[in-house]
């Protein structure tokens, strides 16, 4: 079980003169069932392209994916995206919007609405049912996209930087928020970010990518968000001296990847 | 310490371009911000004045520029007498008739032809070529055309008002299909969705702003060619009024005919923009 990446590569073909690029070089990474593994690395490191092989919006250029013993191919229902931004419908409110996955799963409108109000609740999204998805804060836009996700029931959550485009304060809530979500429905989650404090603070596994090619260059088992989960104050967490270490070790790598790039 | 120095004198073109702290409640730097209606309220009456102050001072002879008054005399008789043994309404009716006919018609298989070239490279493959071919093309030219292969009935006036709103409603879909942010397509292809199915929830709806701006601009594009199309052989409908009104120097007509033409046409462009409102309140907010 689970979903199992098996040597995959990634060739962007050669356009305008330039050389062909890849983008990913023989990753092999598993994702166990109710892991939270977080992705981190300097831009152009192929996270995306990561997601986005999972997700099936991309096959790879050799190598393969498999999730609970059948090859990925193309996008599905078992495994939901959670977006940075623009991927709600803004013509639709805000119950709509998170039971839109179940319509376009045939589901009829009393049900879905129902499953909907569910997790509008798990997210504290409550008496907002009817307001436009366009006058709420990106803190719940962002919420309202992770209920959205949340209801089709998925194997696999994929999160491409979700709290990316959030302030501080409202990012830390966020974090919070999906780590008891992630702790209530055992899903998989397989999380990208930018922030190295994020990335150690949510996995439980952490994946260092480096580019150039894109590939995995350090593994990490991750105590933390286990800590949080067990009734220890996130500032706490974020501020005992193993985190501290990690986050100096972790950037040190990054830094070191952006360096060689410039 | 030293003072701060006074500022240094400029010239009058380098204040000129720079831009003003803006007023609390307005974001600095937006362009063309501001209300605007009294500056056209005053647009609009002083139009109006100069127009009568032309006439009144005897400066330009009525038959190339009748009062006010005399274009609102003209109108009461028109509307009591009918033009040409018309009645008036009826040269109202039918001429939107032709212009709201031509422009359903032209909706009706514009927006779906529209939607099918941004969808699929094969449609807009083959319908590319001879809609660019023709669009740029004025009425009056193919005008000839149309009654030599259409005959000088109904057909060929909407026919010709059709064409002209056929290009411009076909293009705004088209270009309205780009309008979804490809995570919205991408999230609706993660829940399983068809093609089909992102079609209809995500692509079609994110579409509608851009469509309803171009039946917009197709209804002005049909108002324009309406007085082209009733050149030919008609004997009645307000294109029909000014041209033959002009004929004989009855410029009174010929201005309030005008008049007519724009204000349905404004009236119609106040409707759409009431739609607009109503259907797409999430337009440029997201």
């Amino acid at each position: 079980m689970g979903l199992h990446i098996e040597d995959v590569s990634v060739v962007y073909p050669a356009a305008d003169r330039r050389p062909p690029v890849e983008a990913l070089s023989r990753i092999n990474l598993t994702i166990e069932d109710e892991e939270f593994v977080v992705a981190l690395g300097a831009s152009g490191c192929g996270k995306s392209t990561l997601l986005n092989l999972i997700a099936g919006f991309l096959s790879p250029t050799s190598g393969r994916l498999v999730l609970d013993g059948r090859q990925v191919a193309g996008p599905g229902a078992d495994r939901a995206v959670v977006f940075q931004k623009h991927a709600l419908l803004p013509w639709l409110n805000v119950l709509d919007n998170v039971a839109f996955g179940l319509q376009i799963q045939g589901i009829g409108k009393v049900e879905r609405d129902q499953i909907a109000n569910k997790f509008l609740g798990m997210l504290g999204l409550d008496g907002f049912q009817q307001s436009p998805v366009y006058k709420l804060s990106g803190g719940m836009q962002q919420r309202v996209g992770i209920a959205r996700a949340l209801t089709c029931d998925p194997r696999v959550l994929l999160m491409d930087e979700p709290l990316g485009a959030l302030d501080a304060l409202t990012r830390e809530k966020a974090q919070e928020l999906i780590l008891n979500i992630w702790n209530d429905t055992h899903k998989s989650v397989f999380f990208i970010t930018h922030s190295v404090e994020e990335a150690l603070f949510m996995g439980t596994k952490l994946v260092v990518m480096s580019p150039r090619p894109g590939r995995i260059t350090h593994l990490f088992d991750l105590p933390f968000s286990r800590q949080f989960l067990g009734g220890t104050p996130a500032r706490q967490v974020k501020a005992s001296p193993e985190f501290i270490k990690l986050r100096e070790d972790v950037l040190k790598i990054i830094f070191a990847d952006e360096e060689a790039a410039a | 310490m030293t003072q701060p120095s006074p500022q240094k004198a400029e010239g009058l073109f380098a204040r000129l371009a720079r831009a003003k702290p803006t007023k609390p409640g307005e974001i600095y730097g937006v362009p063309g911000q501001g209300n605007t209606l009294w500056l056209s309220a005053c647009s609009i009456a002083l139009f109006f004045f100069v127009w009568w102050l032309v006439t009144f001072m005897g400066w330009v002879k009525p038959l190339f520029v009748p009062s006010p008054a005399a274009i609102l005399a003209k109108f009461v008789t028109v509307w009591n007498d009918g033009f040409t043994g018309t009645p008036f309404l009826e040269h109202v009716w039918i001429s939107t008739l032709r212009v709201f006919g031509a422009f359903i018609l032209a909706c009706v298989i514009g927006l779906p032809l529209g939607l099918a070239m941004g969808m699929s490279p094969v449609m807009r493959g083959l319908f590319d070529p001879p809609i660019e071919f023709y669009r740029p093309i004025p009425p009056l030219a193919y005008l000839p055309l149309m009654i030599i292969w259409f005959g000088i009935g109904e057909t060929s006036k909407v026919l010709l008002i059709f064409l002209s709103v056929f290009a411009p409603v076909v293009l705004g879909a088209r270009s309205g299909v780009k309008s979804a942010a490809i995570e919205q397509i991408h999230a609706a292809y993660s829940f399983g969705a068809t093609r089909w199915q992102v079609m209809r929830h995500v692509i079609m709806p994110s579409a509608m702003p851009e469509i309803l701006t171009a039946m917009r601009i197709g209804i002005g594009f049909g108002w324009t060619t309406l007085v082209a199309a009733e050149m030919v052989a008609s004997t009645k409908g307000l294109g029909y009024m000014v041209l033959s009104a002009s004929q004989f120097l009855q410029t009174p007509v010929v201005i309030m005919g005008i008049f007519v033409i724009a204000i349905i046409a404004f009236g119609f462009d106040l409707f759409m923009r009431f739609v607009e409102r109503r259907l797409v309140p999430w337009k440029g907010r997201m």
